[in-house]
């Protein structure tokens, strides 16, 4: 896990769904590198061209409710995202995202901080939001242990390798 | 399968160290975590009961083996339930299901309900008595709730914690507080669970109890019966709940006897019990409800909706939400004799094949498809807008479901209006969002 990540801001508003993020039309596609095309059409048709690894997706309350497709974060994931920061998250897809090793910051107040196209940075471990175009910041408690253990491992994937395998070479990138 | 169970179990006796009591939700989850009691906050790994996949499971078989797994690690407790593409409609969904069937070939999983025995996940593992009280129980679908009916916790997960979850049996939980949603008085003529929910969602909106777990209880809820209850449950989802729990009575133990597929650990809230929130409603003056575009809790009275005579394109009598048995005898009271209205689309589709072949048994679908009604094979269907039953922009659908966010059917300007299957039976006669009681 990056301690800070920085990049382009992108926003959303509130109660952003994950039939929003993938329209259930593309669940049978299983390659987040397909899905990645399609995430956000309806919203923000730019995002999926123009979105580069980095940037940072700020959304309002209740992000990703709905579903609980993985699809959603798996394609913000294959974006490249450096994180999803919310004024609070929907609990399946906040679960998803951490075990695919995408941080979901949930940062009260992060929504109003920043406009389109504003550079953000995200202190993950001092746990604090800043705007780097206009100014501003807002604090988040920093991941509980059991979660920064998953994002350091860069997934669920990877921890439960680890704790299968204790002795076994290597950690995967 | 005792009735008094509720007063067994080690872990609803007094005289625990906190001296507070615990919420169905905490107890559940300090039993399965080997705790004498939890506390909301704590991060526990809990011992999984029962995992249920429907074709989200695909997603799980490359991490699964990515984690270095080899056994799934009780193949006793994960059931198989394919229903959102039931056969499959693209290349994509009959991929997905070649992969599940290959997987449970490979891993000897006895519990695969194939195209054939097929059925909505949640009716699935309801039906044939896989979560039985005190479990804690996962799916890969998101209303996975609905089995907090039968007094468990059961939790909506995504495919790679599902991997997890194959692999140790074991799942992380943050113990979540609990809401309780307390329910007096009897429900009127015309009006029914999905209307108490639809005015518990108005209530406490979408995001009243993100993280935390529901608990129903009061004299409605002792007089509801387990369908009923399942639909209540099933909605907590788009509360924003984590769980969705009323605890186990006799309408329980009855429900799960002798099909029960493991050992019951029935517990009961304490009468001290924590709750972070409480809501009480008294029903006895409820009316009927509806969820109007876009989203759950834009909850009205039906009747108000109804007077300004909204036009429907389809009506939908489906869903994990309201698509058993007693939804659709209620529904086909009101059709029967009846017909479609003229431009309208109904959409009929039973939540299991038990359910659809009862249909057959009772007449049903001579009933529903005489009337000019579509009887579907039983599946999710238009319910989440990825296989059949889809909306043009500037169309308007009256459904028994339970989401109605932009493109959740199709397109995203499609409006979806969510009610009880009485009231859609009634819209599909009218053409319009119509109020049950105005015929019974």
């Amino acid at each position: 896990m990056e301690r800070t990540v920085k990049g382009r801001v992108w926003c959303v508003g509130d109660d952003l769904d994950t039939d929003q993020l993938i329209a259930g039309k593309y669940l049978t596609i299983i390659d987040p590198e397909q899905l990645k095309r399609h995430v956000l059409e309806n919203v923000e048709p730019r995002f999926s061209r123009e979105a580069q690894a980095g940037d940072l997706l700020i959304g309002g309350i209740n992000f990703g409710c709905g579903s609980s497709r993985e699809h959603a974060p798996a394609a913000l994931k294959a974006i490249g995202l450096g994180a999803v920061v919310a004024d609070s998250f929907a609990r399946i897809f906040f679960r998803n995202a951490i075990n695919l090793g995408l941080p979901a910051v949930e940062a009260p107040g992060v929504r109003a901080l920043f406009q389109p196209g504003d550079q953000g940075e995200v202190d993950l471990e001092g746990g604090t939001v800043v705007n780097r175009t206009r100014g501003g910041s807002v604090r988040f408690e920093p991941f509980p242990r059991h979660l920064q253990e998953i994002l350091e491992a860069g997934g669920l994937v990877e921890k439960v390798r680890r704790e299968l395998h204790p002795g076994a070479p290597g950690a995967a990138p | 399968m005792t009735p008094d169970g509720t007063r067994q179990d080690p872990a609803s006796s007094p005289g625990r160290s906190s001296g507070a009591g615990q919420t169905l939700a905490e107890k559940i989850l300090a039993r399965a975590s080997g705790k004498a009691s939890v506390a909301p906050g704590q991060i526990v790994v809990g011992q999984v009961d029962l995992a249920m996949a429907h074709e989200q499971g695909a997603q799980a078989i490359l991490p699964f083996h990515q984690m270095g797994a080899e056994r799934v690690w009780d193949p006793e407790r994960v059931v198989i339930a394919i229903d959102h593409w039931v056969p499959a409609s693209t290349e994509g969904a009959a991929t997905l299901h070649q992969m599940l069937r290959h997987f449970a070939k490979e891993q000897h999983l006895p519990h695969f309900y194939d195209i054939g025995r097929h059925g909505i996940c949640h009716q699935i593992l309801a039906e044939n008595g896989w979560v039985v009280p005190g479990d804690l129980a996962v799916g890969t679908d998101s209303h996975t709730n609905m089995l907090g009916a039968m007094g468990a916790f059961a939790v909506g997960i995504g495919p790679t914690e599902y991997a997890a979850v194959l692999a140790t049996g074991k799942i992380w939980l943050k113990v979540p507080p609990t809401l309780r949603l307390r329910a007096d008085g009897h429900l009127r003529k015309g009006v029914y669970a999905k209307d108490l929910i639809l005015c518990l969602l108005g209530e406490v909106k979408v995001t009243g109890a993100t993280y935390k777990a529901v608990e129903f209880e009061g004299s409605t809820l002792d007089a509801l019966s387990m369908p009923e209850r399942f639909t209540l449950c099933n909605m907590t989802t788009e509360m924003g709940a984590k769980a969705g729990m009323v605890a186990p009575d006799g309408q329980t133990f009855r429900y799960l006897e002798g099909i029960a597929k493991h050992p019951m650990h029935p517990v009961a809230p304490d009468r001290d019990a924590r709750y972070e929130r409480e809501v009480h409603v008294n029903v006895d003056d409820l009316e009927p409800q509806v969820a109007c575009p876009y989203s759950p809790d834009h909850v009205r009275p039906l009747a108000d909706v109804a007077r300004e005579h909204v036009r429907i394109d389809q009506a939908f009598l489906g869903s994990c939400t309201n698509a058993r048995m007693e939804d659709l005898r209620e529904a086909a009271a009101i059709f029967r004799g009846e017909k479609v209205a003229s431009g309208v689309r109904f959409i009929v589709s039973p939540a299991s094949t038990r359910i659809y072949q009862e249909c057959l048994k009772e007449g049903l679908v001579e009933l529903f498809t005489e009337g000019g009604a579509v009887f579907t094979n039983s599946s999710c269907s238009a319910c989440f807008g990825g296989n059949m039953g889809l909306l043009s922009p500037t169309e308007v659908c009256a459904s028994s479901s339970n989401r109605n966010f932009p493109g959740r059917m199709g397109a995203k300007e499609a409006q979806i209006y969510l009610m009880s299957p009485a009231a859609v039976a009634l819209s599909a006669i009218r053409g319009e969002i119509a109020d049950p009681r105005e015929v019974l």
